[in-house]
């Protein structure tokens, strides 16, 4: 699914510069399920968007279902973007002016799909995490775990091939962390590959694969043995 | 092409943001509605003064006579100059190269009459070039000519309210008018633009004057035309040259006000251009001032739109717009709102000149209106105006990553 080879990523801080990535190597098959860990600053966020094209390298290889992701134009990485990708982030990034249904449909416009058409697909959605009944429901009258689910449904909707979570239950309590984990998994167990950034260690071990970074390089990397949200509750 | 979809996102971003929407649009209405406003009130003051000093040829001049108030080669103060044809001839050979048209005047009151209407009015017994001199506008029928001249001939033209006065609701044209008794053949109809009174006139030919009231060849006023090529000097030049020559000729001390008076309308017509000049340049600041306002206010709305926008434009940006759709949605937006608010600006400007404005005719404000055409020149350069400031600001913000633009709040 996708490779990388020592990548590296520095941001500039006034005159000098921080070394955020030190040489990254890192391959992730189809279907996997990834949790990448480590402390605060350790540079998950800045490899997640790398790898969702939201933000570039400065040096290394990156190399996406077989297309070397460098120096790519504006548009081009719009097409990846919409058909490859979907994102899951920590604040949801809905957009504020559209209810449920208009955010999930959205990437669906991008992708030229009718109206009609795409109504249809993001109502699909929406009843696969549950929201059928909130669809004209705009992102301030949901709560926090509603919401979350309207960015997977959006992020499904594009049926991308992988799917990057950003501390996607970051923001959600226990009891609605492991619902929007019950989905993932799911999601998963179609056949979606999954990348997702955590802080914790019972979120991170409902993945089958961790890997821990520490100070820009990876620390740790292990398959683990998924723990099924179901047996939880 | 026209693309539904994206009038569809457009409507709904200016429908659900309608603080902002209506913030641009304010901006955009006051700046039109303020340039119409203005506008139209400098126009109506120079309406004001088109009327006062334009109704005549701004190159004219005009010979009066009066009494000597001083002695001169041996005749005593106090005597009487008039000017008879001769004296209208002399000047007409004398200038022949200088002068364009020329006429005299004999004034005189007459009632007139038309079967049962009758009233008083003026008479202008003229020569034909009085037309041009005059601006007179032949409304039906002709003007005096060449022939009436010669004949003498009995017929008259009349001013518009004269046909209205006394002719009711029929035409004039061709039936008899009696003057003071005499019936006069009513050979044309006329109007113009100085005003109801002028349009109360009644023109004869000069001869026919002179023969039926009093038999003799004076003439009361001469009126001329200079060449048009002449400069301001060169016409002051002419008609202190014209005051010298008739001074001789009538035996007028040369200090003498009274005797021959010739009024310049290039000393006044120097003036009422200077005072066009300055209002128009006044016109023309507050209209650029207006528009400047108006482009630099929605300019900085845009930058602020867009601003505001920063992050809206990151989660598009993830979910695959390209960056022209980024561009087309923000600028697409702009324009509508501005055209929109242009117009009702246009409107209520409009509206307001016309309700407002002949209630300014106190004011020396006459029919205020600005031309259509200039208003919407106004908006379109708002529009381009604005289309430009939004574009930079929604071109960097389309180039951005699009992580950068999420990182906004
Ligand atoms: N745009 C930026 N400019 C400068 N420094 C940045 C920028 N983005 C991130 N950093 C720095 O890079 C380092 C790594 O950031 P990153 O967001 O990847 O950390 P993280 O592992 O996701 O942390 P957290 O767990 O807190 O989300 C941090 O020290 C952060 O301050
Ligand atoms: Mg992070």
């Amino acid at each position: 699914m996708l490779e990388i080879h020592q990548l590296h990523k520095s941001y500039p801080i006034g005159d000098s510069s921080l070394h955020v990535l030190k040489g990254i190597d890192l391959t992730v098959e189809s279907g996997e399920m990834v949790a990448i860990m480590g402390s605060s600053g350790s540079g998950k966020s800045t490899l997640l968007n790398i790898i969702g094209m939201l933000d570039e390298a400065d040096s290394g290889e990156y190399i996406l279902d077989g297309l070397p992701i460098k120096d790519l134009t504006e548009k081009k990485a719009a097409v990846y973007r919409n058909k490859f990708l979907g994102f899951i982030f920590q604040s949801f990034n809905l957009i504020n002016y559209k209810n449920a249904l208009e955010n999930v449909a959205l990437p669906l416009y991008y992708q030229g799909m009718k109206r009609k058409e795409r109504q249809e697909l993001a109502m699909f959605h929406l009843e696969k995490v549950g929201l059928a009944d909130w669809a004209q429901h705009l992102p301030k009258e949901l709560s926090g775990g509603q919401n979350q689910r309207v960015a997977i449904a959006r992020a499904l909707a594009a049926n991308p091939k992988l799917l990057l979570a950003d501390e996607p239950t970051g923001a959600l309590d226990t009891k609605t962390s492991y619902e929007i984990m019950e989905f993932i998994q799911q999601l998963n167990d179609e056949g979606k590959t999954i990348l997702m950034v955590t802080h914790e260690e019972d979120i991170a071990n409902m993945c089958k694969r961790i890997v821990r970074l520490r100070d820009g390089v990876i620390m740790e990397d292990k398959k683990v043995q998924q723990e099924r949200v179901s047996a939880y509750v | 092409m026209f693309d539904l979809d994206l009038w569809r996102e457009i409507f709904q971003s200016i429908n659900k943001n309608r603080t902002r929407s209506l913030l641009s649009g304010f901006t955009v209405a006051f700046a039109i509605l303020l340039f119409a406003i203005l506008f139209g009130i400098a126009n109506g003051l120079k309406n004001t003064f088109k009327e006062a000093f334009g109704d005549d040829a701004t190159n004219s001049i005009f010979i009066n006579s009066g009494r000597t108030t001083k002695a001169s080669k041996g005749l005593q103060a106090g005597r009487r100059i008039q000017f008879k044809n001769e004296d209208y001839d002399y000047i007409k050979e004398t200038y022949n190269n200088k002068v364009e048209f020329i006429t005299g005047r004999v004034y005189k009151n007459i009632n007139a009459s038309f079967r049962n209407e009758q009233n008083n009015y003026s008479v202008r017994a003229v020569h034909p070039d009085h037309q041009f001199l005059e601006k007179t506008k032949i409304k039906e029928g002709r003007y005096i000519n060449q022939n009436d001249l010669n004949n003498a001939t009995k017929v008259v033209v009349i001013g518009r309210l004269v046909e209205e006065d006394l002719f009711l609701r029929t035409s004039a044209l061709g039936k008899y008018i009696n003057l003071s008794g005499i019936p006069y053949k009513v050979v044309g109809v006329f109007t113009d633009d100085g005003g109801d009174n002028e349009e109360r006139l009644i023109y004869m030919p000069i001869t026919t004057a002179q023969q039926v009231y009093g038999n003799n060849d004076y003439i009361d006023q001469i009126n001329l035309t200079y060449n048009p090529e002449l400069n301001y000097d060169q016409a002051l030049a002419f008609s202190s040259s014209l005051v010298r020559k008739l001074k001789e000729r009538f035996l007028v001390a040369s200090s003498d006000q009274r005797a021959i008076r010739v009024r310049n309308l290039a000393a006044d017509s120097k003036k009422v251009n200077q005072f066009n000049l300055a209002l128009t340049s006044i016109i023309l600041i507050i209209g650029f001032g207006t528009l400047i306002a108006g482009i630099v206010g929605i300019s900085n709305i845009m930058i602020f739109i867009v601003k505001e926008r920063t992050k809206e434009i990151g989660i598009r940006k993830a979910l695959g717009a390209s960056p022209r759709s980024i561009v087309s949605i923000i600028l697409i937006e702009s324009i509508l709102i501005t055209a929109i608010a242009g117009y009702v600006g246009l409107l209520i400007g409009m509206g307001v000149l016309e309700v407002v404005g002949p209630k300014l005719e106190a004011y020396f404000i006459k029919d205020p209106a600005v031309s259509t055409s200039l208003v919407i020149s106004a908006t379109i350069t708002l529009i381009i105006a604005g289309g430009i400031a939004g574009y930079f600001p929604a071109k960097r913000a389309s180039k951005i990553k699009p992580i950068v633009a999420l990182r906004d709040d």
